[in-house]
Parts: structure tokens; C-alpha cells; sequence
């Protein structure tokens, strides 16, 4: 692991890595086996944010972190859910020019392969999922959206996500689904958890 | 929950007006970040402890935390009361319509019936209301904070809501009144720690946020405070991919003027961080209202280069 330790404030290191899978892998590591005194961690595309609180100490959670042991490429959680999508979103059609594919081929490549989620942001129970058909990377929209609704599937970079509730957003959409993915009543509250594992299928009108 | 006998009233607030913006806050969320879901909590953390702590409640029982004053509540049931953050002038009306003035971090009665009215802060922004018990209302991921950024948390307070209030803790309140410094109203010093992005900033960028002062624009909120001053150059174009956020870090967006973030800050950031504040200074940045000028200096132990 070739990580660079940034002191981030008086209680948070950042863990700086050169890939997504790396900061998947520790990740999984120190969420499967947390050090004491770390009370958070924030994975990213590139960083690992790890919080912690006194009396634990930087260089404490600094040992803990070039010592953690990540599990090359194999994943500890195999949890696996499927999201019926119907594929009708508003940018489907840019999305296929931008793919040089049909709409067809479009619904066909989001649900061929199975994507993980690598980390949460932007919202409540947003996940950015990875490890989809390369061919599907396609940039945000040029302009964001100021209403996204609940259960749109999208499509940026090399990610997909689904929207936890109503929300602006500049992903291109490419589908909606009834899946919940965020409710705050549910032990944990988000379906799209990183590790998870995610295929999504056609659900038919 | 409830510790209450039966046939005991069931003792809340009665929320009569909200203020410009009244939030329930306790202490944040912990252990969810990794959902998307940020800390939240009082803006100043300091504050909210010291009320409890008059009253003997846990550090973390929920609050109000109250922007500008304009408060008004009814007390259901008899209440002990504190006040604490800025202080505000404030007064209970008792049913009988006899008036009277409540002191600043202090323990103040609330008897049944009686109205608590808060004024407007001469100095300070957020002025705590905690109540013995603590407001009860439902947990959200475990915990009571309203975060304005994501919607967890309770439904802020409105004319009618009321807000049930716990059962009394064992303890009883040791001292009838704090004494705390008053917020400042001029140039407040905040100490920052460099990182964990100063390198994508020219080398002077550091000195050129600690030089001269910035001011707090009214473009400020729970979220953050938008900041005008010395413009911080960044060394390196290109994107940074979007990274953990802490609480007191100074973003810098392409603007190069900074944002400090506060309690509902967003859990990731696309922009580079130059430096975080200390988080006690956080507190009294949380103080801070727009047009004040804040002045960074870096602490102890940490340099320049």
C-alpha cells in the first residue's frame, strides 16, 4: 500500500492513495477491524478520511492505519442486492450518443455487469458504485439539474448512483427505480452501503 | 423512556414563535459518515455543554439552538432552565402576568404556564436554551440534531410544536451560575492547524490567510461561513478529487476565498482544504456574526513552510 498521511485539524488523517480500490481495500480493512478511538471513516475516490476523538492521538491512528492489512482486491462483505430499473430517463438519449450505443445497448451494459459500491457522499445513502461496463462513462451533465427525483438512476464518470430522495443533481439519468435506498427507520438506514454489491435489471413499464 | 409517574403532567416547551431560525441540537451524529451522513450538533459545542452541564443533564442532552433571538416558549409542566452561547436579553412572564429578567448561564425557573421571551443578541449569534431533562424528541440515527444541509433530524420548531422534555436526571445542578467570557464583537482570532492541502497553494498563500482579516460575509450558515478577503492563490490547476471534510476546515473554491465549515458541513468536498481550525475555535467562529472580521494565526508548533 503506498499511502501518503495527511494531518487533517486536530483530530482527522487523511489517507492519501493512488486508486479507488486501494481506499476500497483499506477501508474494509479498518471498518472490519476498527482501532480504538476512531470514530469515523470517510472513504473517497482517492482518500480515506479517518476521524478520531481524544485521548487517541495522531500518530496513534497514523500507526493503526500503515499497519492495517488490506485484503488485496477480495472483498470482506459479499452482500449482493438487485435494482429493477426502468429505463426511460431523460438523458438516456444523451447518453447513448455520448456511448455511441443504443438506448437499448445502454439499459443492456448498466445491467450486464454488477457494480460494488466504493463510498458515500453528496447525500444521505448516495452511493457511488463502481466496476460497471467502461464503455458507459459518460461526463456530468453541463448543466445540474435543480430537481432530481427519488429513485433516479444515474450515470457519471466511471460511476453510477441512485438517488435517495429528491435532490439537484448533475449525474445524466438513465433510469428510476422503486427500490428504497435510504430510510431512516431501517437498521442500517442505506441500502448502498460501500462493499455492497449491486446488479441492477430491467423492470418492464 | 419517561421517568414520570403516572398522573404527573407531561412537562414540554410550548413553542409560541421560532425566531428568524430555531433548531433542536445535541451533540451530532457519530459513526455514519461513511453513509454520507455528516456530524451536525450544536454550532457551538461549547455552549450547548455548558447549559447542561447547569443543569446537570448529560453534556449531550438536545437543546434549541437559537439564530438572532425571537424566541418564545411556554413551559408545560415546571422546568429548570439555562441560557447559555450569546447572551441575549431575556424574560419569563408567569401566568399571573408578573414579569421578571433571566440571567445569562444561570439556572432559572420555568414554572407551569410561564412564558420565556429572548431578544435579540447584542453580540454573538447563537444563543442556547436547554431545558433539565433535555427536549425529547425522537433520535434520528442517534441523534436529536437537526442538519440543515441533509434533512435528518427533527422538523425545526414552528408556532404550536411542542417539544416534550426528558425525565429529570439523577443529579441536581451543583452551581447556579456559570461565569463566561462574553462573545467577542470585534476582531476574533482563530487559530488554524496548515493542511492537508496548503501544498496545492502558492507558498505564500498560508502567510496571506494568517496577514490580514477577513470578513464574514452574510452568505453564512450552519453549513459554513463564506468568508472576504485576501485572495489564497492555488499553485496547481486541476480537480481534486472529492475528499473527507472535516469540521473547521477553510475550502478554498476557485474564487480563492475561503469557507470555513461548520456543523452541517458537507461529508465530502471537491475543493482543497489550506488549513482546519482548532476545534474550540470552531466554537467561537460559530459566534461570529456577518460584517465581523475574523483573523487567522497558525497555532502553536506549526510553521509557515
Amino acid at each position: 500500500m503506498n499511502a501518503r498521511l495527511h494531518r487533517c485539524g486536530e483530530h482527522a488523517v487523511l489517507v492519501e492513495l493512488g486508486r479507488l480500490e486501494e481506499v476500497v481495500a483499506l477501508y474494509d480493512a479498518l471498518a472490519a477491524d476498527t482501532p480504538p478511538g476512531i470514530v469515523d471513516l470517510v472513504p473517497a475516490a482517492r482518500t480515506l478520511l479517518v476521524r478520531f476523538e481524544p485521548p487517541t492521538r495522531h500518530a496513534e491512528v497514523e500507526s493503526a492505519v500503515l499497519a492495517a492489512r488490506p485484503a488485496g482486491g477480495r472483498r470482506v462483505t459479499t452482500e449482493e442486492v438487485v435494482i429493477p430499473v426502468l429505463y426511460d430517463g431523460d438523458d438516456l438519449a444523451d447518453v447513448a450518443r455520448l456511448t455511441g450505443l443504443t438506448e437499448r445497448e445502454v439499459a443492456a451494459a448498466h445491467t450486464q455487469t454488477p457494480w460494488t459500491v466504493a463510498f458515500c457522499g453528496f447525500a444521505p445513502g448516495f452511493g457511488y458504485m463502481i466496476g460497471g461496463d467502461p464503455r458507459l462513462a459518460v461526463p456530468r451533465r453541463t448543466e445540474s439539474r435543480v430537481r432530481v427525483p427519488t429513485g433516479a438512476v444515474a450515470l457519471a464518470g466511471e460511476f453510477s448512483g441512485v438517488y435517495p430522495r429528491e435532490s439537484p443533481g448533475g449525474w445524466q439519468l438513465i433510469g428510476r427505480t422503486e427500490t428504497v435506498v435510504w430510510d431512516i427507520a431501517a437498521d442500517p438506514p442505506a441500502l448502498l452501503r460501500p462493499g455492497v454489491r449491486v446488479r441492477f435489471a430491467e423492470a418492464l413499464p | 423512556m419517561s421517568g414520570a409517574t403516572a398522573g404527573e403532567p407531561r412537562r414540554a416547551l410550548v413553542v409560541l414563535a421560532p425566531g428568524p431560525l430555531t433548531t433542536v441540537q445535541d451533540l451530532g451524529r457519530r459513526r455514519h459518515s461513511h453513509l454520507g451522513v455528516g456530524r451536525s450538533g450544536a454550532a457551538d459545542r461549547g455552549a450547548l455543554r455548558l447549559a447542561n452541564r447547569l443543569l446537570a443533564n448529560p453534556e449531550d442532552a438536545a437543546c434549541l439552538e437559537v439564530t438572532l433571538g425571537g424566541l418564545k416558549v411556554r413551559a408545560a409542566g415546571d422546568l429548570l432552565v439555562a441560557l447559555t452561547g450569546a447572551p441575549c436579553p431575556a424574560t419569563v412572564t408567569s401566568p399571573d402576568g408578573r414579569m421578571r429578567g433571566v440571567g445569562h448561564a444561570s439556572v432559572e425557573h420555568l414554572p407551569d404556564g410561564a412564558t420565556l421571551r429572548l431578544g435579540v443578541p447584542p453580540r454573538g449569534l447563537r444563543t442556547y436554551l436547554a431545558v433539565r431533562g433535555g427536549i425529547d424528541v425522537p433520535e434520528v440515527l442517534g441523534s436529536r440534531a437537526t442538519d440543515l444541509l441533509s434533512g435528518l433530524g427533527p422538523a425545526r420548531p414552528a408556532a404550536g410544536s411542542v417539544l416534550p422534555v426528558g425525565p429529570a436526571p439523577a443529579a441536581f445542578p451543583a452551581a447556579d451560575l456559570a461565569p463566561v467570557p462574553e462573545p467577542e464583537s470585534g476582531l476574533l482570532m482563530l487559530d488554524v492547524i496548515p493542511g492537508p492541502r496548503h501544498d496545492w497553494f502558492t507558498p505564500g498563500a498560508l502567510a496571506a490567510l494568517c496577514a490580514e482579516p477577513y470578513e464574514v460575509t452574510p452568505h453564512s450558515d450552519r453549513v459554513g461561513m463564506r468568508l472576504r478577503g485576501p485572495r489564497l492563490e492555488r499553485a496547481r490547476d486541476g480537480e481534486l478529487p472529492s475528499e473527507g471534510m472535516v469540521l473547521g476546515a477553510l475550502q478554498v473554491p476557485p474564487s480563492g476565498q475561503p469557507t470555513l465549515f461548520l456543523a452541517d458541513h458537507p461529508v465530502t468536498g471537491g475543493y482543497p482544504v489550506i488549513a482546519v481550525v482548532r476545534d474550540h475555535h470552531v466554537d467561537r467562529a460559530a459566534q461570529a456574526r456577518p460584517g465581523q472580521q475574523v483573523r487567522f494565526r497558525l497555532a502553536d508548533g506549526h510553521r509557515f513552510h
